[in-house]
């Protein structure tokens, strides 16, 4: 399910399935993407950020083209314990790759690997990143 | 590529020192930006000689057939020199010139000879480059060009194959054109300045579509005075709050979301800069502080 912002709209809160994942896309490009994922942030459950959310960041190759720093994303990722990954969606091979790690976190969080829940493999990732 | 993130950094230095008369050539022109890496086995003493390989590799390569211009029968002369006023201390190199000018062969007067081209290495305050440098080589990070592509690229060649150099464009990131127009907007200055100017570059459209931000210029210096906290410093935080607060008035007039665009071009009385690499100065007084930004931004290119 893809959404521009949070709240998602109540009307549909009934028909929706259960939300095993958040994904918030940053462009690197765009300001506006990092102020909108921001104030997004506030609207989500304070549960999911037990390894059910995650920051992606795009554009990353165009280095020339940044308009936020760097240092703010992973500011952001710290402050809401959730791991930030990054991704050039213009390349094909990089974005397949991107998506079988958006899967497989997703049935980690979904509970659909046994022996690993979502909030063990998040602390596996910040272990491995403080190495 | 990012500017000294979040810590101190002073704003443009005022020199009163600097003779204006020799630097003034320097504005109210697009200089085009490289960086370079460190020259090897450059002799200051040998810049004669250096003028005269440079002249036979730029004859030797229009007889190639890679003539600049057809047609005409040019001379290329070329004068190689020092300028110590400009660089930022002591432990900078003096930044060197590079002067292209035609002679037409009909006359042999050197009062006839026109300028066609025009480049400068220099460096200022760029002390984390040259410190970490082995003696043999020359820092010398920041070039700018003035002239037809085509001569930089003969210079350009001539400069990589003599001393085993590389020049890249430098781009400029529209985080880096924030901080440059942040703080020259917040420049004090004497007379009447120009306006505050930010272009974006509408994103994903099938036309391209440009929009043009134009500050009265002490509106700008008004709201970087709110913003600024402690004068001789500025911080990434203050200038992200100079530009959100541009971005919020922009949207509450015109609905659009300035921060979603990129930035490509600022403009004020101090100085202006393209996302591109091209960058104009206007201001002999801020001439120093304009170089020692260009000198960080290509020493982060190089590194």
């Amino acid at each position: 399910h893809l959404a521009t912002s949070l709240p998602l709209p109540s009307e549909r809160d009934h028909l929706r399935p259960r939300i095993d994942l958040v994904v918030f896309m940053i462009d690197i490009k765009s300001k506006y993407s990092l102020k909108n994922v921001e104030t997004s942030l506030a609207h989500v459950d304070a549960s999911f950020f037990l390894g059910k959310v995650c920051f992606l960041v795009t554009g990353v190759g165009r280095v020339n083209a940044c308009s936020i720093e760097t240092n703010a994303v992973c500011k952001l990722g710290e402050a809401y314990c959730s791991p930030v990954l990054h991704c050039e969606l213009e390349l094909e091979g990089v974005r397949a790759a991107t998506a079988q790690r958006l899967l497989r976190m997703l049935q980690i969080c979904a509970g659909h690997i046994p022996g690993f829940s979502a909030l063990s493999f998040v602390s596996l990732l910040r272990n491995s990143d403080d190495d | 590529f990012n500017l000294i993130p979040a810590i101190l950094f002073s704003p443009p230095p005022r020199q009163e020192n600097v003779d204006p008369q020799k630097t003034a050539f320097l504005l109210r022109k697009a200089w085009t930006l490289y960086s370079v890496t460190p020259l090897y086995g450059f002799r200051r003493g040998r810049l004669r000689d250096y003028a005269r390989l440079l002249s036979a590799f730029i004859a030797a390569e229009k007889q190639k057939g890679l003539a600049v211009e057809v047609g005409v029968e040019l001379d290329i002369k070329v004068a190689l020199s020092s300028l110590a006023e400009l660089r930022g201390s002591e432990l900078d190199q003096a930044a060197l010139l590079v002067q292209l000018s035609s002679r037409s062969r009909a006359s042999s007067r050197s009062s006839e000879d026109k300028p066609v081209w025009l480049g400068w290495f220099c460096s200022v305050f760029g002390e984390d480059l040259s410190e970490n440098v082995p003696e043999a080589f020359t820092c010398l990070p920041l070039f700018l060009t003035h002239g037809a592509e085509s001569y930089t690229s003969l210079v350009g060649r001539w400069f990589q194959k003599t001393f085993d150099c590389c020049f890249r464009r430098l781009a400029i990131s529209p985080m880096n054109l924030s901080w440059m127009v942040a703080m020259w907007a917040g420049c004090k200055l004497d007379r009447a300045a120009s306006a505050v100017e930010l272009v974006f570059s509408m994103p994903r459209l099938s036309q391209p579509l440009d929009i043009s931000y134009a500050i009265h210029p002490e509106d700008a210096k008004a709201l970087w005075d709110t913003v600024q906290k402690t004068p001789g410093e500025i911080t990434q935080e203050e200038v992200d709050v100079f530009m959100d607060c541009l971005y919020a008035h922009f949207h509450r007039h015109f609905k659009i979301h300035l921060s979603a665009a990129k930035l490509v071009k600022v403009s004020t009385a101090v100085a202006s800069a393209h996302c591109d690499g091209i960058v104009k100065i206007l201001h002999s007084q801020y001439l120093p502080g304009v170089l020692m930004l260009l000198t960080e931004l290509a020493i982060s290119q190089i590194q």
